[in-house]
């Protein structure tokens, strides 16, 4: 982003403050701007009246990300990586986490291809109410056999998930390109010998191209310059993924100059990275978990350190399942806790008999509760309290759960301890166990104090549920 | 033409810190360990690292319960804590061992400090590495054991861990001063909290900066990470562009990944998640990325456990060293 007020996006909107963007006023939706939580396109007036267009276009430009974002696939499973505008997470956000990519090969039996298609397309891993996925395959031609190449493709498309094209011979990527046309694939890659070829598929069949260097970055620049004014927009930077050694010392280095220099505003660099841990298998490290322990770390530098997407070999849960957390730690908003939201859960099917419970709308903390509730088959109400996102513990340290608090949460909830359950009890964490005297005077019911750890609820349960007269 | 710019803000270095006296410096171990001195954010090309990050594995003063991957490589060696950091720094390779002094809790066993601090004596006899030596987090008992431990340890220059701003922190600065030890200075999550704590060990207790190492506490992969990760990259970063209450190197409990339910448990309490696998292979995985991701947020220096994990997290943070 070109610049960093709402004063200065101010000047490009309108000024009537109409309010139909769903601000109130024109400086508030030039905010939004500034953090990249509103769109141009979310100002009616100065997307319709043409006397802006110029102003729109000025303004589309200065907000523009300094990395330049890219699609890669269609429909919903569709992936956008880049987009990013600061170093450091705690600047503003990352935004568009990084795409995981499984190879599949072009000699693999049909049956083999699209099984590990598919695995790729169905992993899930939930975490906070939302689930964790995979992103896509690369189809690499081991064969270098076009026809074959786009019979994979062929079999592959039909899953449905993004897929990057690896060859660096041009006939392939074309005879993929076409049984795949409508589907914007990525190719890996042009170099040096076969830049021309392929950048012309790219602009031929409109789709995102990866430009390779290997460990030159003078080398690189040049090709996405050359692309660019070829009027190829969609560039991603391959500098090459050593797996070991001083290679892979030099590999990281790469990343980071590459990424400070876009971010400073060298527009000729400014595309994403894509990273090959998949290398770790031409490591030499013969035993398999070994070698898929060393490609899960080369994926967790690559996450950290300004990888954008990137192709993997292990389809292991204890590779995958790192990955995906590792690549939501880096990219989830700090500026906003995940959190639920502030009402009232049912847990199975509670009746006027079932235990009620609270705890903090933390998603983390919610999430956590809930599993904990759901797996061991309790049924139950569960009231997620308002606390700002902030989980139990550090919520009743820091004042945003407190007993006025929780019973706020009950009313709008329109819950009602005594109509609604005919024990007019509450369970309480024991990590908020100090609110209990002040709850049974707000809330004039029972307050029970639950164990510290929501996993200890069913053993509790076992030796205090239903209370004692 | 690639042109690429260092960061001109970084004007600071980070204190270097050395762990452990040899016989020159009027100790008994057989090396030094020297953490700090950076001048640029890890493995970035700006500035070369000075030191290696350094690992050391846990030792506990008594038999307790681990995760399995983790207590089947201890299991012969629990009830021996000299044997247990033996094997740690002869088959695992560690740098240092800490010796978390546990039983002294007094819902646990309540040991003494006096019969604690035997404990440390015999793991200081049985190793010549540096060590740390951890109470058992109990703000009451801590600053007692940990005093006690430094008196018997005197001259090895010892990490104690840790102070805090719930406890006396002023009795266990003493207690390093007066015996030649290093302070960890412990916050959880807060930059604000970190540099209080940091600016009293300094100013009201006296501690030299090159006894002072902090932790500013490690969440693990799925659990706050995000937290730990970026408090400690805006440590770090605050700390080369020169604020002095936060140039100090960075410790991790990094073994706190054994509390994520990913680590340990046998599947996924979802029927929808994939399947999640082995778990003796998930574990170790958790405690590299949580290390990992940490080292390159800046930390110097890693409390783990799993074998495997200290040998990848090693061998990734040496190549990129
Ligand atoms: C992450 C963290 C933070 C994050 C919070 C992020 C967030 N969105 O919540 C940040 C960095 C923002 C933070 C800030 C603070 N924190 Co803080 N923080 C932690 C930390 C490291 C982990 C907490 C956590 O997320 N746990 C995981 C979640 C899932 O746990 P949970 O919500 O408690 O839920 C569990 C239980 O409560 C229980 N449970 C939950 N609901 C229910 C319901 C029922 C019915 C039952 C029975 C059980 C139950 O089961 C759950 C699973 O085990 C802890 C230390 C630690 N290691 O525990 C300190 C800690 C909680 N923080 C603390 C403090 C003091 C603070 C601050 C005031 C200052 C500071 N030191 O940083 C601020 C206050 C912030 C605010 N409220 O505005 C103290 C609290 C001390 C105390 N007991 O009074 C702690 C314990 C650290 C310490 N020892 O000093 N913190
Ligand atoms: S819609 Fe546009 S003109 Fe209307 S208030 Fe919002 S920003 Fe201003």
């Amino acid at each position: 982003m070109k610049i960093n007020s709402p004063l200065e996006a101010y000047k490009y909107l309108p000024q009537t403050n109409c309010g139909e963007c769903g601000e109130a006023t024109c400086m508030a939706f030039a905010s939004k701007l500034i953090d990249r939580s509103g769109k141009t396109t979310d100002c009616p007036p100065l997307v319709k009246e043409k006397k802006f267009a110029k102003k729109l276009a000025e303004l589309d430009r200065l907000l523009a990300p300094e990395i330049r974002e890219i699609t890669i696939g269609v429909g919903d499973r569709a992936v956008k990586i880049g987009g990013d505008d600061v170093l450091y997470r705690h600047k503003l956000t990352f935004f568009n986490k990084t795409k995981m990519f499984f190879d599949v090969t072009d000699t693999m039996d049909e049956a083999a291809l699209v099984e590990r298609t598919k695995k790729v397309a169905d992993f899930r891993k939930f975490y906070v109410g939302r689930n964790l996925l995979l992103d896509g395959v690369a189809i690499r031609s081991v064969s270098n056999d076009p026809a074959k190449f786009a019979a994979a493709v062929k079999k592959v498309a039909e899953v449905g998930i993004p897929m990057i094209f690896c060859s660096f011979n041009p006939a392939v990527l074309k005879a993929g390109l076409e049984v795949a046309k409508d589907k914007n694939p990525l190719l890996y890659a042009a170099n040096k010998d076969n830049w021309k070829e392929v950048g012309e598929l790219a602009l031929e069949y409109n789709v995102p191209v990866v430009v390779s260097a290997i460990n030159d970055l003078d080398a690189l620049k040049t090709l996405a310059k050359t692309f660019a004014e070829a009027g190829i927009k969609d560039i991603v930077l391959d500098p090459g993924t050593s797996p070991s050694g001083q290679g892979l010392k030099e590999s990281f280095t790469n990343f980071l100059k590459i990424r400070r220099a876009g971010i400073m505003g060298d527009t000729e660099i400014a595309y994403p990275i894509l990273a090959l841990p998949i290398t770790a298998w031409m490591a030499g490290i013969s035993d398999p978990v070994s070698a898929a322990y060393w490609e899960t770390a080369m994926a967790a530098i690559f996450t950290i350190r300004y990888g954008d997407i990137m192709i993997l070999h292990s389809m292991e849960p204890y590779a995958t399942l790192p990955e995906v957390h590792l690549a939501e730690t880096i990219y989830t908003d700090p500026r906003t806790p995940v959190a639920v939201d502030s009402k009232m859960y049912k847990v199975g099917e509670p009746d006027e008999n079932s235990p009620v419970l609270f705890t903090t709308n933390f998603a983390l903390t919610y999430y956590t509760v809930e599993s904990d509730l759901s797996s061991n088959g309790i049924t139950c109400w569960l009231l997620a309290v308002d606390t700002d996102g902030i989980g139990v513990e550090a919520a009743a340290a820091g004042g945003q759960l407190t007993a006025d608090k929780v019973k706020d949460a009950f009313e709008k909830s329109g819950f009602d301890l005594k109509k609604d359950v005919t024990h007019n009890t509450v369970i309480i964490p024991g990590l908020a166990a100090r609110l209990q005297g002040d709850l049974e005077d707000k809330l004039d019911a029972r307050v029970m104090v639950g164990p510290m750890d929501s996993g200890r609820l069913p053993g509790w349960f076992e030796k205090n549920w239903p209370p004692k007269q | 033409k690639f042109d690429f710019a260092n960061i001109e803000e970084w004007t600071t270095q980070v204190q270097e810190v050395p762990i452990g006296n040899t016989s020159a410096d009027g100790g008994s171990r057989g090396k030094r360990i020297m953490l700090g001195g950076e001048k640029a954010l890890p493995f970035f090309p700006d500035a070369p690292m000075p030191y290696r990050n350094q690992v050391t594995i846990d030792v506990f003063d008594m038999r307790l319960g681990l995760a399995k991957a983790v207590k089947e490589n201890y299991d012969d060696v629990m009830d021996n804590p000299g044997e247990w950091a033996k094997k740690n720094v002869e088959k695992f390779n560690a740098d240092m061992i800490t010796i978390h002094l546990i039983s002294t809790d007094p819902l646990i066993k309540d040991t003494s400090p006096k019969d604690a601090a035997k404990t440390v004596e015999e793991v200081l006899q049985a190793v010549d590495v540096p060590i740390a030596i951890g109470g058992s987090g109990n703000p009451q008992k801590d600053p007692l054991v940990l005093a006690k431990a430094a008196e018997v340890s005197e001259g090895e220059r010892c990490l104690l861990a840790s102070a805090s701003l719930n406890l006396d922190y002023a009795a266990i600065a003493e207690a390093a001063l007066k015996y030649d030890h290093d302070v960890l200075s412990w916050t959880q999550l807060d930059m604000n909290a970190q540099k209080e704590l940091n600016r009293k060990l300094m100013k009201q207790c006296n501690v030299p900066r090159d006894r002072i190492i902090m932790d500013p506490t490690t969440a693990a992969l799925g659990y706050g990470l995000d937290y730990a990760y970026t408090n400690m990259e805006r440590i770090r970063l605050a700390a080369l562009m020169g604020d002095d209450e936060l140039t100090f190197p960075m410790s991790s409990g990094t073994t706190n990944a054994w509390g994520a339910r990913e680590s340990w448990m046998v599947s996924s309490p979802l029927k929808e998640d994939s399947d999640w696998g082995p778990r003796e292979y998930r574990g170790p995985i958790w405690e590299i990325i949580t290390g990992l991701s940490l080292a390159i947020a800046g930390n110097d220096l890693f409390m783990m456990m799993h074998p495997t994990s200290v040998a990848v997290l090693k061998h990734m943070t040496q190549t990129l060293f």
